[in-house]
């Protein structure tokens, strides 16, 4: 697993995909926090925080369309399938890999805070909370992204459909709002993410958002590994 | 050292691999040999574990593939048709993964300087893979199949698309591999295989059709005798004349040689028939412009085998 991982680490910084992704990151949360935090002299990150979604919205699946696409592609998968290295492992590593670049992404908000604190006291609880709250989120968008990038053979497709898949997310309460009936409206309003999410940026660490976000990821893991399980046997 | 029983690979109607058992002694040079499509790689992704099959059992050293995939990957090194190569990492580097992956016990750097030395890449180490000619690219999968010397090696097509020289270079590799190890290696041209292999089995649409020591093939598959012929005239009447002949038992006609058409004849062993060859050509008036007597080339012998095999599946 760690030399998966390692792999994939040096994959994203010696190719342009981790700058890019980072840069993309640092450049609107920081858009976002010069007009929330300074023009509008609030020392809240909340908006900031309730704003990221649209970008973790483009930037994960161009983090993970690579992951097992183009190793289908370049048939470089044969390397990894063929070696004393199980599934489990396979997807960890990957995952993990890209986990570790959103992260850096992540950390900018750090940054932000102590910025903040030269004028204000920023509120650290509610900071590192949201900051959980992100974190998780990204985690179970990795997952999700990573679940169809192991569908597919072309990285396009991946992307496009992983991107689809977030504005979903995004229109969800959308759905909720308009879906006149009421079971499939509640089922939908139980899975909205972002239902999940605004807590955390109020400051609230509950519980059953992060066993949430865990679930998610792990599901979508899991998913990732039957699906190259499956392709082995058809 | 390999055991392969029953292995059947299905896809859904098409039967890629059907029913086929054989076994590799320890030190064994295997050929794989068939027409593109023949079932080949398949064979080999499942031996490899890339793979499952519909049915049937695959047995490394004593481990078996499906129930032990990790002790049994181990012991395999493998080069798919396309070298698995991470094209944006250095040789050294895809390397030293590729030794992390496999969970290799030796010393690192020394092991991999050792296998680098022997594919004769020690001078390349810090070049990026993408940069590489395809005889590059291909030592590099080479070497990683050798990474942690593992006892069987598979090899999936080695020398396509390779120059002439670098050709010569793999086949010598590949012969040198057999001293160590057991070796599998495929293949769709016969010269190269018969020059390198102790052993050849001929696969063709998923079925093994030959399997025998590489210098016995000839001999045990062609009872009786055979010439082969090249004659100027109307294919029809040249084979119905030749036919009419008593000691042939077959004629079958091969490509055209310009001028003229090449034919193979079969006949009963100890006769012969050349006299009678010329005298029924003379008759048709069609000129013979090339008679051999003696076996048939590994290259015909292949042809033919692959044909029939094939013209058995369609009547």
């Amino acid at each position: 697993m760690t030399a998966i991982y390692r792999r994939e680490l040096s994959g994203y910084f010696n190719s342009a995909i981790a700058y890019v992704v980072l840069a993309t990151y640092f450049f609107f949360s920081g858009l976002f926090f010069y007009s929330y935090c300074f023009k509008g002299d609030s020392t809240s990150l909340s908006y900031v925080f309730a704003n990221m979604f649209y970008i973790i919205m483009f930037i994960i699946p161009v983090l993970t369309m690579k992951t097992f696409a183009e190793e289908r592609r370049q048939k470089t998968d044969q390397a990894l399938l063929t070696s004393p290295t199980s599934l489990t492992e396979i997807v960890l590593g990957k995952f993990l890999g890209a986990l570790t670049v959103y992260a850096l992404c992540c950390a900018i908000f750090l940054l932000y805070a102590v910025v903040i604190s030269f004028f204000a006291q920023p509120q650290w609880s509610v900071v590192l909370c949201t900051l959980l709250g992100i974190f998780l989120l990204g985690a179970a968008m990795i997952a999700i992204n990573i679940f169809i990038s192991a569908l597919t053979e072309s990285m396009v497709v991946a992307a496009v459909v992983g991107m689809a898949a977030g504005l979903a997310i995004d229109t969800m309460s959308f759905f909720v709002s308009i879906i006149s009936v009421e079971w499939i409206s509640w089922a939908l309003d139980r899975i909205n993410f972002l239902n999940y999410y605004t807590n955390f940026t109020y400051g609230i660490l509950s519980i059953a958002d992060v066993v949430f976000y865990l679930s998610v990821t792990g599901l979508f893991l899991f998913f990732t590994v039957r699906v190259l399980e499956k392709r082995r046997w058809s | 050292m390999i055991e392969v029983k029953n292995l059947t690979k299905r896809y859904g109607k098409i039967t890629a691999v059907d029913d086929i058992s054989f076994t590799v002694d320890t030190g064994e040079v295997l050929g794989f040999l068939g027409p593109n499509g023949a079932g080949k790689s398949t064979t080999m992704n499942i031996i490899t574990g890339y793979i499952s099959s519909t049915s049937g059992t695959v047995t490394v050293d004593g481990s078996e593939i499906l129930s032990e995939p990790k002790k049994t990957k181990q012991k395999i090194g493998y080069l798919p048709e396309i070298p698995p190569l991470y094209i944006d990492m250095t040789v050294r580097k895809y390397l030293e993964f590729m030794f992390d992956l496999k969970r290799v016990k030796l010393p690192k750097k020394e092991h991999i300087a050792e296998i680098m030395r022997l594919v004769g890449l020690d001078k390349h180490g810090k070049r990026l893979i993408k940069n590489l000619s395809k005889g590059f690219k291909q030592r590099v999968g080479f070497a990683q199949a050798l990474l942690g010397n593992p006892p069987v090696i598979i090899l999936d097509e080695p020398t396509v698309g390779l120059d002439p020289k670098q050709i010569i270079e793999i086949r010598k590799l590949i012969k040198s591999l057999g001293k160590k190890h057991t070796v599998i290696f495929s293949s769709h041209v016969l010269s190269e295989i018969s020059a390198t292999c102790d052993r050849i089995i001929i696969i063709c649409d998923g079925k093994i059709i030959a399997d025998a020591k590489s210098n016995e093939l000839s001999a045990a598959l062609s009872g009786g005798q055979r010439m082969s012929l090249v004659a100027e005239g109307k294919p029809a009447e040249i084979t119905s004349e030749l036919e009419k002949i008593p000691a042939v038992t077959k004629v079958r006609r091969g490509g055209a040689a310009d001028p003229g058409v090449k034919y193979y004849v079969e006949y009963k062993q100890g006769e012969d028939i050349r006299r009678d060859v010329f005298s029924a050509m003379e008759r048709i008036n069609a000129p013979i412009l090339e008679m051999k007597s003696g076996d048939e080339s590994l290259e015909e012998l292949y042809l033919r085998l692959t044909e029939n095999a094939k013209g058995g599946e369609a009547s």
